[in-house]
């Protein structure tokens, strides 16, 4: 790899903004090399500066960003410094780029093919017929579906999944060298998400380009990259080529990083997520020496006088650590983590959901008078579950399975359209309004977006503060102090009471949103993807935080998420929900082994996992996930599913297959016969 | 999209009855018996009476009503209280010169207002957008008699290069008139430009500031393409909406103007109809100009439908 | 860090101050519509003169010492004339505008918030309102009533109430599905709560913008009428009024029309940057 010249180079690269207090560095000092054909991956949580990088690297910042020290290379062309006018002919030619959110990187009034169509032209010289060629020549490359059609379709008319691979495709019509793809799967769905990766593997392999893949994502970059490097406030921490990193990475903040993601867990015992104490420090406030220091279990003197530089401490191997020698293995920081010891099986029923049904109208209004024939869309189609005391059931499932609308029907701002929600023993109304203070008191619900789930206007003490007297009628006296109890039992200091929402970070808005919801002492809490918006270690520490609340006041969770791995720290019972029905549930332990669904068997073969030794078998599922206003008769999952029988499954509701421990399968393939096609080794 | 269409069509239908109720009702209370106004002071009851039944003024308010609808619809719209005339004749003759005001008024303003508006946002925060920022918010705040006012003591009275008055003849053809609409075209189109420019300024800084945008300047196309392709076809969309809305503005301003400038169009011919107390007249001048501001609308409407892909394709 | 109460406030102001002050523009709009408000307030303690106050034999004289502004050809002071217009202005744009909010804030929120039928024949309502150019509609109804002030006020009203109503309705369409919403209804929390400690504080910024813009539309409006000779009536000081009764002298003695014409485009202007500056300190990251 060595003799070869990079493909893309920075050194030393510097990229600041100009504000009102001065120039914040932005990025400090970044050096990178990708080799040919090599994927590199960056790695990086929120405020990191890896987008800037990119961004800064190619000469795209906006306006009041700039380089401040340092160069970028593609090949032996210097980039920095290069006036627009030229930089214009190495973006979209040399350079391809792909964003996050693809809906909003198209143009939303031009056709598909138009937009591919462009760049053929401006930068391939190709006519209007042999680019409109070309374009769909790039769209069956990237396995889009009928790509004819998809050329003449506008952004709107095509889904998530299709225009990530539209995007991709226009980055890579003219063949790049460099091709820059910046968080592209964070958007998608996850069995989207794993046809995408899929796709660019694939890619990789076809194209002779090299890959700057920038993401939060550790499972993901294990899947994908050859190199990975890690940033931390806007320096490099470490880098090294992929599998090093995961095995033996020598940097604490890597480590920490590792360990706050969560894995599968055969032992019935949880293990803690390690999880980093404190903030990343503001750009204007960045701390003397190491950058890390402040929140580094490794610290020591030394470390906060100077900023250690970027070495190579092994051949390949890049550490900004002093202590590199020093740290342990990541498996040895994982073990070491503290774990909870199992809860003991049989408890009493807290909340109990009886064949639960809720449908929605579809009808065109005209005047606010229905006309046309009557649709329903059956967003929850009979489920039946139940939480113990203590415990928690973890509801899994994609966007559109019914789990966020099953979980309103029970704290009822959806109002059921049929069936029974007991809690403790007794019926609860459909609406919210209709039920009694003292039932409101027993359960309470954590948003998943924590931006909005707190009155901009209200200060967190006010917050807090309202639970409590309206459901628990603590008298004003007393309520600031039960306040600053709650905020302490979230790890929030008493500066926090008189703080407006805009002045916290999402972790801390989310952790008030936990103390609004404890305040007035619940039974059973219900919780929205709570975790989704957040960087993984501040995951971590909410799912510790959790797990601690649980274990302190014996409060039962009814927890729905698409990412199964933090579902599984958190469950004890799993039911996995697909189209408005169950199709699997049971102890945490057994849903995740098999036998499974062949519906869990996709989900988890979709999402990667953070281990370069594990390999995945590909089950991918075909097509799309149906709508609700058509549910496919017998087995819904029928058309999607990998291991369909025949015609029984399209016409006969599969019935309930008991295995160990209370699990339950609905399917048509018996247990055993489940358990050894899944047993299979993937080719 | 047939059934956006119709069902715009149906609300404007809607909308343009009920308005046609209120304006009935509204001009009903007037005070003052229409057929002592005709008949004089001195009229016998007798002659009030058949007078008024004559009228139809002795029927429900609801007959009324409705037979004035219908023959609205059917384009007999009475006769003015005031001169004898048939209105619908009355009116024919402003409208016409209304007409050429509002679209010589138009054609200056539009593309100049787009024009402006887009230049200001590309060079936003620099020189040039800072004058025409500043410029249409003073123009803003000209009110069209001041305007009005101020022109033709510069231009006419002073200069000398413009007539004074702008009272033309019934007969006179579009290219004759033009000397006599320029200042009053410029006075009622100053405060529609100002409105213009800084609404297509604001819509195109939003576009400007968008990922598709961005995505485009990075695919390496020329800006000028950026621009045409990737800005312009998603700022203009929100432009038509504007313009439509700024017709309801014009109109106001060419009731004002036309008073100003003594120019027979159908501003003037309301505020003849208000004084005189000319019910008929009134009504259908309202009515008129309603329709026309609710037809302007919804054909803005009809047009970002048609330009807007996410309406047109679903 | 202790942070209380008082600080915290603190914060918000100087934050907001901070923001107002790098737009130089918007600062003099304030400055400069303060300054007309105060006029209107406490201008006839300093007027030299009634604005009635004819004096034929100093009529049609230039400004100068004896009067700022000049004289108009009944002699009236100029300077107090418009001095007294401010007062009129202010009285009909201001509390009209004012009682538009109260009446059509009120109205949004609640169509908004309990929707359904009352909502959508809510709806057709506004829609009808609003397709009538606003000067016809002030026209057509000041034909009917008469141009009294009292009328003249109903109309600002009236004219202004539909804008305000659909924003407070958008406002609350919008906020309500909004999580913290959510939050408060699962809590308990009682309907007139929520509308007025959740959603409104929320729902204030643009509705202060908005106000602010219709205040501009209604000073336009109200100096028209008064050109049209339908507005406020003679003998008062009400600027469009002076306009139109200048008209004639314009050649001789310009003055007459233009301090009133200077005085409603001041007045219009300073509220258009105040307005925008409003935008700035309430709606950070919208506009400019």
């Amino acid at each position: 790899m060595a003799d070869h010249p990079p493909v893309f180079h920075t050194q030393g690269l510097s990229i600041g903004y100009e504000t009102e207090s001065g120039l914040l560095g932005a990025v400090r000092d970044a050096t990178l090399s990708i080799a040919e054909k090599e994927c590199f991956g960056l790695v990086g949580e929120s405020g990191s500066g890896k987008t800037t990088l990119a961004m800064g690297a190619i000469g795209y910042l906006s306006g009041n960003g700039r380089v401040t020290a340092g160069f970028s290379r593609l090949r032996d062309q210097q980039l920095t410094g290069l006036s627009r006018r030229r930089m214009r002919r190495i973006w979209g030619s040399r350079i391809g780029m792909v964003y996050q959110n693809p809906s909003t990187a198209l143009n939303p009034s031009m056709r598909i093919g138009g937009q591919l169509a462009e760049i053929a032209r401006r930068h391939l010289g190709l006519s209007r017929v042999e680019a409109g060629r070309k374009a769909r020549d790039m769209l069956a490359r990237v396995a889009m579906p009928d790509p004819e059609s998809v050329l003449r379709r506008y952004p709107h008319q095509l889904s998530g999944g299709m225009l990530q691979r539209s995007v991709i495709a226009m980055a890579l019509i003219t063949d790049p060298e460099l091709l820059i793809l910046d968080e592209p799967t964070t958007a998608l769905d996850v069995t989207t998400q794993a046809v995408v990766l899929d796709l660019v593997l694939r890619l990789k392999r076809q194209f002779d380009s090299s890959i700057l893949y920038i993401t939060h994502d550790l499972a993901v970059v294990s899947k994908l990259c050859d190199r990975v490097g890690v940033m931390y406030a806007g320096e490099f921490c470490e880098q090294a080529d992929m599998r090093t990193l995961y095995k033996r990475p020598l940097h604490p903040y890597t480590l920490s990083l590792l360990g706050c993601v969560p894995r599968f867990e055969r032992e019935a015992g949880k293990r803690l997520l390690t999880s980093i104490p404190g903030m990343i420090p503001r750009l204007d406030e960045l701390p003397q020496g190491c950058v890390f220091a402040p929140r580094c279990a490794f610290v020591r003197e030394e470390c906060t006088i100077r900023r250690p530089p970027l070495v190579e401490v092994q051949p390949g191997h890049f550490s900004a650590c002093i202590r590199w020698s020093e740290l342990p293995t990541a498996a040895e920081y994982a073990r070491a983590a503290q774990v909870i010891p199992p809860h003991p099986e049989e408890r009493r029923e807290v909340l109990r959901i009886q064949d639960l049904k809720k449908s929605y109208p579809a009808v065109e209004r005209l005047f606010g008078v229905a006309g046309g024939e009557q649709r329903t869309v059956k967003a929850v189609d009979g489920v039946t579950l139940w939480v113990r005391q203590g415990n928690t059931l973890g509801v899994v499932g994609e966007s559109g399975c019914g789990k966020t609308t099953m979980l309103r029907a029970v704290i009822g701002l959806a109002p059921k359209s049929s069936g029974e929600i007991t809690l403790g023993g007794a019926g609860l109304d459909p609406g919210v309004a209709e039920r009694p203070r003292s039932i409101l008191k027993k359960m309470q619900m954590v948003f998943q977006n924590p931006e909005a789930s707190l009155n901009p206007r209200h200060t967190v003490g006010r917050a807090i503060g309202r639970p409590l007297s309206l459901l628990s009628a603590v008298p004003r006296g007393e309520l600031k102090s039960r306040v600053l109890a709650l905020l302490r039992a979230v790890n929030l200091s008493e500066s926090y009471y008189h703080r407006l929402p805009e002045e916290l970070s999402g972790g801390e808005k989310q952790r008030v949103a936990i103390a609004r919801a404890f305040a007035a002492d619940p039974e059973v809490i219900l919780l929205d993807e709570p975790l989704s918006s957040l960087d993984v270690s501040v995951q971590a520490s909410l799912v510790n935080l959790l797990t601690e609340l649980q274990e302190k006041n014996g409060v039962s969770y009814l927890f729905i998420s698409h990412d199964l791995a933090a579902v599984q720290h958190l469950s004890h019972w799993i039911a996995v929900m697909y189209l408005g029905a169950l199709m699997e549930w049971g102890d945490a332990a057994e849903v995740f082994a098999p036998p499974y669904h062949p519906y869990t068997e996709a989900l988890l073969s979709a999402i990667p996992v953070a281990d370069p030794d594990v390999v995945q078998r590909p089950l991918r599922l075909e097509g799309n996930v149906p709508s609700a206003l058509n549910v496919p008769g017998g087995c819904r999952f029928h058309t999607r599913c990998p291991r369909k029988l025949g015609r029984i499954c399209e016409t006969q509701t599969p019935p309930w297959r008991e295995g160990k421990n209370n699990h339950q399968i609905y399917c048509h393939i018996p247990l055993d016969e489940l358990a050894r096609l899944q047993a299979e080794k993937p080719e | 999209m047939i059934s956006y269409i119709a069902r715009r069509l149906g609300l404007v239908l809607l909308t343009l009855l009920i308005s046609s109720v209120l304006i009935f009702v509204v001009t009903q209370i007037l005070p003052g018996d229409v057929a002592k106004a005709i008949l004089g002071r001195f009229a016998t009851p007798e002659a009030l009476q058949g007078l008024r039944a004559k009228l139809g003024l002795d029927r429900s308010l609801p007959m009324q009503y409705g037979s004035w609808l219908v023959h609205y619809v059917q384009g007999d719209w009475g006769v003015s209280l005031s001169t004898g005339e048939p209105v619908l004749n009355l009116v024919a003759a402003r409208l016409r010169n209304s007409g050429m005001l509002a679209l010589v008024a138009f054609v200056m303003y539009v593309p100049l207002g787009i024009l402006l508006g887009l230049l200001a946002a590309l060079r936003r925060n620099k020189a040039a957008d800072q004058i025409i920022s500043i410029a249409s918010l003073a123009f803003i705040g000209l009110p069209e008699f001041v305007t009005g006012v101020v022109l033709i003591a510069v231009f006419a009275l002073k200069l000398n290069w413009l007539p004074a008055s702008s009272a033309i003849t019934p007969e006179a053809g579009l290219l004759e008139a033009l000397p006599r609409l320029i200042l009053p075209g410029i006075t009622v189109s100053l405060v529609s430009l100002a409105y213009i420019t800084r609404m297509t300024r604001s819509a195109t800084v939003e576009v400007l500031s968008t990922d598709y945008v961005r995505s485009a300047y990075l695919k390496g196309l020329h800006p000028a393409r950026v621009l045409f392709t990737h800005v312009l076809r998603n700022s203009l969309l929100p432009t038509v909406t504007v313009i439509a809305i700024g017709i309801g503005w014009l109109i106001g301003g060419l009731i004002v103007t036309e008073s100003l400038f003594s120019y027979p169009g159908l501003g003037r011919l309301l505020l003849f109809a208000i004084q005189r107390r000319d019910i008929p007249l009134l009504q259908a001048i309202t009515l008129l100009l309603v329709i026309v501001f609710s037809v302007s609308n919804l054909l803005a409407d009809l047009l970002y439908a048609v330009l807007n892909p996410r309406i047109r394709y679903n | 860090m202790k942070v209380s109460e008082r600080s915290r406030r603190l914060r918000v102001l100087v934050r907001s101050w901070a923001r107002l002050r790098r737009n130089p523009a918007a600062l003099a709009g304030t400055i400069i519509f303060l300054f007309f408000l105060l006029m209107a307030i406490f201008g006839s303690l300093v007027a030299p003169y009634g604005f009635q106050a004819q004096n034929i034999a100093a009529r049609l004289t230039p400004p100068g010492a004896a009067h700022l502004f000049g004289t108009d050809q009944y002699g009236r002071d100029i300077f107090s004339r418009v001095l007294a217009g401010s007062r009129t202005i202010f009285l009909l744009s201001g509390t009209g505008t004012l009682l538009a909010a109260l009446i059509g804030v009120s109205i949004g929120l609640l169509s908004g918030y309990y929707g359904r039928l009352w909502d959508e024949a809510l709806m057709r309502v506004l829609d009808v309102l609003l397709s009538f150019p606003p000067l016809l509609f002030a026209l057509l109804l000041l034909a009917t009533v008469g141009p009294s002030v009292l009328n003249l006020l109903l109309v600002v009203t009236v004219l202004y109430v539909p804008m305000l109503a659909r924003l407070a309705r958008s406002m609350v369409l919008d906020l309500k599905t909004k999580e913290f919403v959510e939050a408060a209804r699962i809590r308990g929390e009682g309907d007139f709560v929520i509308l007025f400690r959740e959603i409104l504080p929320n729902a204030m910024a643009p509705l202060l913008v908005e106000m602010s813009v219709r205040f501009s539309y209604s000073i336009f409006l109200v100096a028209s009428l008064g050109f049209l000779g339908l507005g406020v009536q003679p003998p008062s000081p009400d600027w469009g009024l002076q306009i139109n009764e200048a008209r004639s002298y314009f050649a001789t003695a310009p003055w007459i029309l233009l301090f009133p014409a200077g005085a409603i485009s001041l007045l219009v202007v300073a509220t258009n940057l105040m307005t925008d500056g409003l935008r700035q300190v309430l709606q950070p990251g919208t506009g400019r």
